[in-house]
């Protein structure tokens, strides 16, 4: 605050006028940016129905900004990767990869797209990374709609960033031992039924 | 109840059948590799066996073997609703002089399975009117389902990205995911200490 002017700091202290807030450009951008995530789905395997259960209304990644499908990479900004990639698919990805307009990411969505998980051979590539750069790596075979969620909003937090580091979604606890959360274990009980 | 063919064929072909079992009601005839096609060409056309059905086509390496490949044939009556498998013994210990005659003129679900069991064994099928891979691409080199293919070589159609060293932390930590797949990311313990 030292540094402004001594009319800004008279305005800021007064309250009068207008409202109004200091940012940097760029920081205005990638807000805009990481609430408008157009999204590429590159769905190849089985990962695809827990997308699907992502996208729908129980957890409904729409919430977060990241709604629209657009089968077109020319007018998507982030490419999931849902799925094993075989060496022959591979040439395709990367090419919609090649297609997609800057600024682009790229989520991996499950341990196959992250790393080729247990498909060791001729036939499947180890992890998209071999092939295109990625920023969000969520493990999970298929994983969880809430460490896919937990990836978008890591990915938001990146993009608000402006970093490119790839990251990963670490393993969760599981909630029944984390004694914070303070949750109990409830009995599921039978209605009862009334006498005929 | 398919007992009966087996004997069929062995009365129709008594040189040709080098032998015989039956399992759990499975009944399994192997004949001579020079008599493939006419086995069954007669179990086709034959009343008593009436196998309007060529389930599946496929073949198995045995690599101590002299003739080393076991080409297997499984056929359906739709009508008498019997089964039966018909195998033959083709190829040299190298693996080369792997052919046999194609069934594709006999019935038409041969055609496809020819040209998998071509593009993973290398098996060849004579007067197969388009012997082609079918699963894997024409660049690859080798037979993938071979027990001398190497396990761990991949061929692939793009080239992979040579990273040098991004901050990426390790997908898994050493006690964590799939213990029985071979390790292909380098372990580095200083990034494990950071997964809590």
């Amino acid at each position: 605050m030292g540094a402004l002017k001594e009319d800004e700091s008279q305005i800021l202290q007064s309250g009068q006028g207008e409202g109004f807030f200091t940012t940097k450009f760029s920081d205005l951008l990638a807000w805009s940016q990481k609430y408008s995530l157009f999204m590429y789905p590159f769905v190849t395997a089985c990962c695809g129905m827990e997308f699907m259960a992502v996208s729908s209304p129980r957890y409904d990644f729409s919430r977060f900004g990241s709604e629209a499908p657009r089968f077109s990479p020319r007018q998507s900004d982030l490419l999931w990767v849902v799925g094993t990639i075989v060496q022959r698919q591979a040439p395709i990805l990367r090419r919609i990869y090649e297609q997609m307009a800057e600024p682009k990411w790229v989520l991996a969505f499950g341990t196959c797209a992250s790393c080729g998980g247990f498909y060791d051979n001729y036939a499947c590539v180890a992890g998209l990374d071999k092939i295109i750069p990625c920023d969000i790596y969520v493990p999970g075979c298929p994983p969880r709609p809430e460490a896919v969620l937990d990836g978008l909003l890591l990915l938001q937090d990146k993009i608000a960033r402006r970093d490119h580091t790839p990251a990963i979604v670490k393993p969760r606890s599981d909630p029944r031992e984390d004694q914070s959360l303070g949750l109990v274990q409830l009995k599921r009980s039978r209605p009862s039924t009334p006498a005929v | 109840m398919a007992k009966a063919l087996v004997d069929l064929i062995k009365q129709k072909f008594p040189a040709d059948v080098l032998e015989t079992h039956s399992q759990r009601g499975d009944e399994t005839v192997v004949v001579y590799a020079a008599r493939w096609k006419d086995v069954a060409r007669f179990l086709r056309d034959e009343p008593r066996a009436d196998m309007s059905m060529l389930t599946d086509l496929t073949a198995v390496d045995f690599p101590d073997r002299s003739p080393r490949f076991e080409v297997v044939a499984h056929f359906y009556s739709l009508a008498k609703g019997h089964r039966l498998r018909l195998k033959a013994r083709v190829g040299d210990s190298d693996g080369g002089n792997a052919e046999i005659e194609t069934l594709s003129d006999l019935w038409a679900s041969a055609n496809w399975a020819e040209r998998e069991c071509w593009d993973m064994f290398g098996v060849r099928f004579a007067g197969h009117p388009d012997l082609r891979r079918i699963l894997l691409y024409p660049e690859f080199e080798g037979h993938p389902l071979r027990k001398d293919y190497p396990a761990e070589r991949i061929q692939p159609l793009v080239p992979y990205r040579e990273v040098p060293d991004t901050d990426k932390i390790p997908p898994f930590r050493s006690d964590e995911g799939m213990s029985f797949g071979r390790q292909t990311h380098a372990q580095r313990p200083s990034d494990d200490d950071d997964l809590n």
